[in-house]
């Protein structure tokens, strides 16, 4: 068996590398693919090879950020991490991480692993092994053609937690459907919040999916909610409430950069946009939950740059240029709403694709508050992507002016023949990584 | 002609609360800014589970789609105001049922679960079975002189028992995925299973809504052209992709019209 787990190793390495250097593509799908075709057991054998423990990082929104951010504090606390850094969240991607995480012999030397899973995968990942902690950011409408509904993604998350039932959640207990999960699960859970109401004036007609009770239909009673379905929630008719929190953001700062007290510490990061205050306070939550102490978070934070097109900054003659991921109404709108805070005059480009990954369904556009950004200087917005006339139409009923320009390349350069103002790129998934490519290629040749 | 300025519609958004999946905003928005862009008053009223609808104040009713569960909340509340509702209808009220709404229109609605008990307005009932129909889809209607073009995704497969369908399916699922129908038409009652959202890349549809509802209140509808160029083209663009030499037919029906 250790042969053939060997020789997967290598294989995916060789792989990965011909990938990126030869075709200048991620090669971390293949690299997965082929280390399970030659060794199936692979991912059973390496993940029990994990030294102090494995977490899996699932939810809508934040995967990729919480789980990058908890591997760069566990590293921090002096402990070796593997990670699947890219976002190759479903099986052939967790094989990958496993896979080039380990040494040529085949052996992994890792405490940690790190694993962000797509929620939908987890039944197909949970089969090879089950992680010792789960960490679950939030549950809101994404990508429904591939999932059917909100319904579907809980009934899975409820059925892996069973199977698991040694694993211990890490929930944000200001989402209503990812408490009910871990209540319900029976698994030992813990959870973070934001114990107090934030002014972010935020004036959204958003759809809040969880404002119905799971348990018995009654419409939930709100505190204070921060946005989507979060915040301070019971139950009218059964009692069911917000679960006690054991990590509480306190005295939460959201502007230019963000900061918020926790557990006595004072958090600051650079990054933007409310919801990385629920990042943040996840991987912090994760890191105390899984044994650490935690003394080196705010120096991993600080050093923390994702570079993966979550709020990324580029520099083009001076300007600002900003890309970020923004795949559903709950991601977008909170991203208009950072757009609404920062003042100075911008462009905005969208690109909107409807690739397999993107889900094929792009209604959801219609969720978004896009009527918010009129009253923001923002210029001309330019629609771009695949279904860039379907989001014309979205900016057209919002009663916003854009230009088509269904190539992204094409929109950028007309942005720099335009002028002086920053940018924002607000990109779905299939689309961030060649417009990340193409703001670092007009950025090196600058 | 009556002035149009002098014209308002009244549309009531049922359950927003529970229906409310797949873009339904986008039917509203297109409904009211082409009053609105006509001169004609649009307001739109939501009704909550639970409140009460007074349906000799409107003019278009929107029902949406949503989850089995929430259809389930949605027909307890439906089932307390089905009289006053099936009198809209048979007055000819304008009604657009999307989804887990157009499903609510007829008899029952058969999941795994159980039964749903619909309002029973229309001799139409659904059924679920294994596989859920998901994708872009293309119709051809009466209604409208380009394809009608849209995105489904139900576990349910509709029996229209010869009701006069929305549409023949050109491209996609339907009804059934057998059938060739899609959706029914029943006096201005239009049930579908289109969101994407429906309306807005299908104007003609809109216009048609529209009319109907001025028509019943006014007795007139004169609706003014309007620059539907960015409509057409992202229409236009589903035909392309999808439909065999798609982009001819489309350039045909145009001509036609």
């Amino acid at each position: 068996m250790k042969l053939r787990r060997m020789l997967a190793v290598w294989a995916a390495k060789v792989t990965e590398k011909i990938c990126v250097h030869i075709f200048h593509r991620q090669g971390v799908t293949w690299a997965g693919k082929i280390a399970l075709w030659i060794c199936p057991s692979i991912l059973q054998e390496l993940a029990g090879q994990v030294r102090r423990a494995v977490f899996a990082v699932c939810g809508t929104n934040g995967k990729t950020t919480v789980n990058n951010l908890l591997c760069t504090a566990l590293e921090a606390e002096g402990y070796q991490v593997i990670c699947n850094h890219t976002g190759s969240n479903m099986l052939n991607g967790v094989a990958a991480a496993f896979a080039l995480g380990a040494r040529v012999n085949g052996e992994l030397c890792a405490d940690y692993a790190c694993i962000e899973i797509d929620e939908v995968s987890t039944r197909k990942v949970f089969r090879y092994f089950q992680p010792d902690y789960m960490v679950l950011t939030n549950l809101f409408r994404d990508q429904l053609d591939r999932y059917g509904e909100i319904d579907l993604t809980m009934k899975i998350l409820d059925r892996v937690m069973r199977m698991a039932p040694r694993m211990k959640l890490i929930v944000n207990g200001d989402d209503p459907l990812s408490a009910y999960l871990a209540m319900e699960s029976g698994n030992e859970f813990v959870t973070y919040g934001i114990s107090e109401r934030v002014n972010t004036d935020t004036q959204t007609k958003e759809i809040r999916e969880g404002r119905f009770c799971r348990n018995c239909g009654a419409k939930l009673l709100y505190r204070f909610y921060h946005y989507g379905q979060l915040g301070d929630y019971l139950c009218p008719g059964c009692g069911f409430r917000r679960p006690v929190i054991h990590y509480e953001a306190q005295k939460v700062k959201v502007g230019n950069g963000i900061a918020f007290t926790v557990e006595d510490k004072r958090i600051r990061s650079e990054q933007r946009g409310f919801y990385n205050v629920y990042n943040i306070l996840a991987a912090y939550a994760a890191v105390r939950t899984g044994g650490g102490n935690a003394g080196q978070f705010r120096q991993a934070l600080a050093r923390f740059q994702p570079k993966n097109g979550r709020m990324e900054e580029f520099r083009i003659r001076g300007r600002r240029i900003v890309l970020n991921l923004a795949k559903n109404p709950t991601g977008f709108n909170q991203n208009i709403e950072v757009m609404v805070k920062d003042p100075l005059p911008k462009e905005l480009i969208v690109v909107i694709n409807d690739n397999d990954q993107d889900g094929a369904d792009i209604s959801w556009l219609w969720d978004v508050d896009f009527e918010r950004l009129k009253g923001v200087d923002t210029g001309t917005v330019t629609a771009s992507g695949i279904r860039c006339r379907d989001l014309g139409l979205r900016l057209k009923y919002a009663g916003i002016r854009s230009e088509l320009e269904p190539d992204v390349e094409k929109a950028v350069r007309r942005y720099m023949e335009k002028g002086s103002r920053d940018l924002y790129v607000l990109v779905n998934y299939t689309a961030l990584s060649d417009t990340r490519k193409l703001l670092k290629r007009i950025c090196f040749a600058d | 002609m009556k002035d149009t300025s002098e014209m308002k519609i009244t549309i009531g958004h049922l359950y927003p609360d529970l229906l409310n999946l797949y873009g339904d905003r986008g039917n509203i928005a297109c409904m009211m800014q082409r009053c609105l862009w006509r001169g004609i008053r649009a307001e739109t009223i939501e009704f909550h589970t639970g409140e009460y609808i007074d349906f000799s104040k409107l003019d278009i009713v929107l029902l949406g789609g949503g989850s089995d569960r929430e259809q389930l909340i949605v027909c307890q509340n439906l089932k307390k105001i089905q009289r006053q509702f099936q009198e809209f209808v048979e007055d000819n009220g304008v009604v657009l049922a999307v989804c887990g709404g157009y499903q609510l229109l007829g008899r029952y609605y058969r999941t795994g679960a159980g039964m749903i008990e619909g309002l029973n307005l229309l001799d139409i009932y659904t059924e679920q079975e294994e596989g859920r129909l998901i994708g872009n889809i293309i119709l051809d209607s009466d209604l409208a002189h380009i394809p009608v073009v849209g995105f489904e995704n139900h576990g349910g497969r509709t029996c229209i028992n010869g009701c006069r369908p929305f549409g023949r399916v050109l491209y996609g699922e339907g009804n059934d995925g057998r059938s060739g129908c899609e959706g029914v038409i029943y006096k201005n009652v239009i049930g579908t299973y289109l969101h994407g959202p429906l309306l807005p890349k299908n104007p003609q549809i809109c216009d048609h809504l529209l009319k109907k509802a001025l028509e019943r209140k006014y007795g007139t509808a004169g609706l003014e052209k309007l620059d539907d160029n960015l409509e057409r083209a992202a229409n236009a663009y589903i035909c392309r992709r999808f439909l065999p030499g798609g982009s001819m037919h489309c350039r045909q029906m145009d001509l036609v019209h």
